[in-house]
């Protein structure tokens, strides 16, 4: 059974209805992925993610979470979910311990059981010594890693998290990307993040829908989108003194689909260039060619964005 | 629609406790206007002959179940209406995503608020004695809480209300303005309410700190010192409680967190 269906799904904020924020999207989440919504602020992913969480009412469409309609079966689908907000979600009055011991109690999770949970999402985020503090005393890093830790405590099958590195430093960043892979790891949790940056999305995702005006535009592995638009650059420097300067059999190459040359500098544009650097050496060396540095480029998905909608991400 | 969840009422009841107990100082100040209403008003009037007031009784013993009535009044509403800094800061996404029944929500908070309203209200009437107020034994008292929990239970409900069909809190001055003191003033608490004219007098029947009021009075003062009798007071103010309470979950089922 996949953790998330997506059919069809329309949302329209005014009645006369002229944009739609979620546009007939339609897409599958396998269990126990990590799974990213890429796309510019207001391409629709945090009223995705509403609408997935039963936060949001549909216009149309249907949307299953855990096998459960998000409409009509929406305290299934809470039961099912764990949510890591855009904005902080915590209680200011409370400690971080009391914070995490509110919500497992209203998941009814029992005594012991509580106990155990909470001291091991604790020990996960790197909060034990932190737990007795009011939470209003927390840094942002902090107040982020007590939410990740509170998303998961009541052993959920989808944990949602909406922009979950948003605002934070780029330590903090890699440290909460970490948190998030080991939770999706130990607890299978399916993991469904929004994003827009793109660092992001190809660290931790295993897929990423590109996200643009309410649809998806693209949807695979980051490594695959990073090969669809398939224009790996492959620089290579010459030692001009060298005994042969023959760069003419470079073009030769069947797989070489652009060529250039430029001051002891040759530019071939490929697809898949990590396994073609060996090919070009190879011919380097028979036609005697001297190489004295190889620079390869992969395309970012920002190039994949750029690619499919004719504009970079922005903040 | 879901059954009710003890649990999440328990949770939600023990969190404004804790709330409240690391918030002592505010609540201890809280009583201040209170106690100052009760200490001017009872001394300033204190001789004056009030028109309709029950034969025999000082002012101040008139005022004090008034003077409770009122701070309930205020913490109550209030209480019901915080639901509003929850959405305010977020925590309310927290709530609303969890899997418990909307009435569940309701039912805590309005525990939870009503206790607030109840120790303050406690605290102004044993204040009360320091000023010339008479306790007449333990049984009154004990019937003066029924009274004092639905008088709260009725505000925090309505307070409720105004959480559900309010964006944030800048209405919350407009709703003390044009509701919470033409409710107090209304009610009786300073001054018998035949002594209004008497197109007003329908309108301080529809007030339901009116019989709160009545009834803290009937059951603290005797018999003699309510308009009403006891029991009608008691069925009248239960009811609202009820209906308060009722009309506060159907809105707030309603809701939701963002439009």
């Amino acid at each position: 059974m996949d953790a998330i269906e997506v059919k069809d799904l329309t949302k329209r904020f005014n009645s006369k209805g002229s944009v739609a924020a979620v546009d007939h999207l339609s897409f599958r989440v396998a269990e126990s992925e990590i799974f990213g919504l890429l796309g510019p602020n207001g391409a629709g992913k945090t009223t995705l993610i509403k609408i997935l969480t039963t936060l949001l009412k549909p216009t149309s469409g249907m949307a299953t979470v855990a096998g459960y309609d998000v409409h009509t079966e929406k305290n299934r689908v809470r039961e099912s979910i764990g949510i890591v907000f855009q904005e902080p979600a915590l209680d200011w009055r409370l400690t971080g311990r009391e914070n995490l011991d509110f919500h497992a109690r209203m998941y009814e999770i029992r005594r012991g059981e509580r106990e155990k949970r909470i001291e091991e999402a604790l020990k996960l985020v790197e909060l034990e010594d932190k737990a007795d503090i009011m939470t209003d005393k927390y840094s942002s890093g902090m107040k982020r890693r007590l939410e990740i830790a509170r998303g998961f405590i009541h052993n959920p099958k989808v944990l949602f998290m909406d922009e979950p590195t948003l605002g934070l430093d780029t330590q903090t960043r890699r440290r909460i990307w970490d948190y998030i892979k080991e939770v999706n790891a130990r607890e299978r949790i399916t993991v469904v993040l929004t994003t827009h940056q793109m660092e992001e999305a190809d660290y931790l995702c295993d897929r990423v829908g590109i996200m643009d005006h309410g649809k998806i535009i693209a949807l695979d592995t980051p490594r695959n989108l990073k090969d669809l638009i398939s224009s790996d650059l492959v620089s290579l420097e010459l030692n001009m003194e060298g005994s042969s300067n023959d760069v003419e059999v470079f073009k030769s190459l069947d797989f070489v689909t652009e060529f250039r040359e430029h001051n002891g500098f040759v530019t071939l544009k490929m697809e898949r260039a990590d396994l073609r650097i060996p090919a070009i050496m190879e011919v380097a060396k028979r036609a005697g060619i001297e190489i004295i540095s190889v620079n390869l480029r992969k395309p970012s998905l920002e190039d994949v964005f750029l690619h499919f909608t004719g504009r970079r991400i922005r903040e | 629609m879901m059954g009710i969840s003890w649990q999440a009422i328990y949770v939600l009841w023990l969190r404004e406790m804790k709330g409240m107990w690391r918030a002592k100082s505010r609540v201890i100040g809280s009583l201040g206007m209170p106690m100052f209403f009760l200490a001017f008003l009872g001394l300033g009037f204190g001789g004056a002959s009030i028109p309709g007031m029950p034969e025999g009784l000082q002012y101040i013993e008139y005022l004090t179940p008034g003077i409770i009535g009122m701070s309930m009044l205020f913490s109550s509403v209030f209480a019901g209406i915080s639901v509003l800094w929850d959405k305010e800061f977020g925590f309310l996404k927290e709530v609303m995503v969890a899997p418990v029944s909307r009435l569940s929500i309701v039912l805590g908070r309005t525990a939870g608020g009503s206790t607030v309203a109840l120790m303050q209200g406690i605290m102004v009437l044993f204040l009360s004695t320091l000023l010339g107020f008479k306790i007449a034994g333990v049984i009154p008292v004990i019937l003066s809480l029924f009274f004092m929990c639905l008088i709260s239970v009725t505000f925090v409900g309505l307070g409720l209300v105004f959480a559900s069909v309010m964006r944030d809190m800048h209405g919350f001055p407009l709703i003390m303005n044009f509701v919470v003191f033409p409710t107090f003033l209304l009610s009786g608490a300073l001054f018998p309410i035949g002594a209004l004219p008497s197109w007003l007098i329908p309108v301080c029947y529809l007030d339901p700190l009116t019989y709160g009021v009545d009834g803290l009075r009937g059951v603290l003062l005797g018999a003699g010192a309510s308009d009403f009798s006891v029991l009608l007071n008691f069925m009248v103010i239960s009811a609202i409680s009820i209906g308060m309470v009722s009309v506060g979950s159907y809105l707030f089922e309603r809701t939701e967190v963002e439009r």
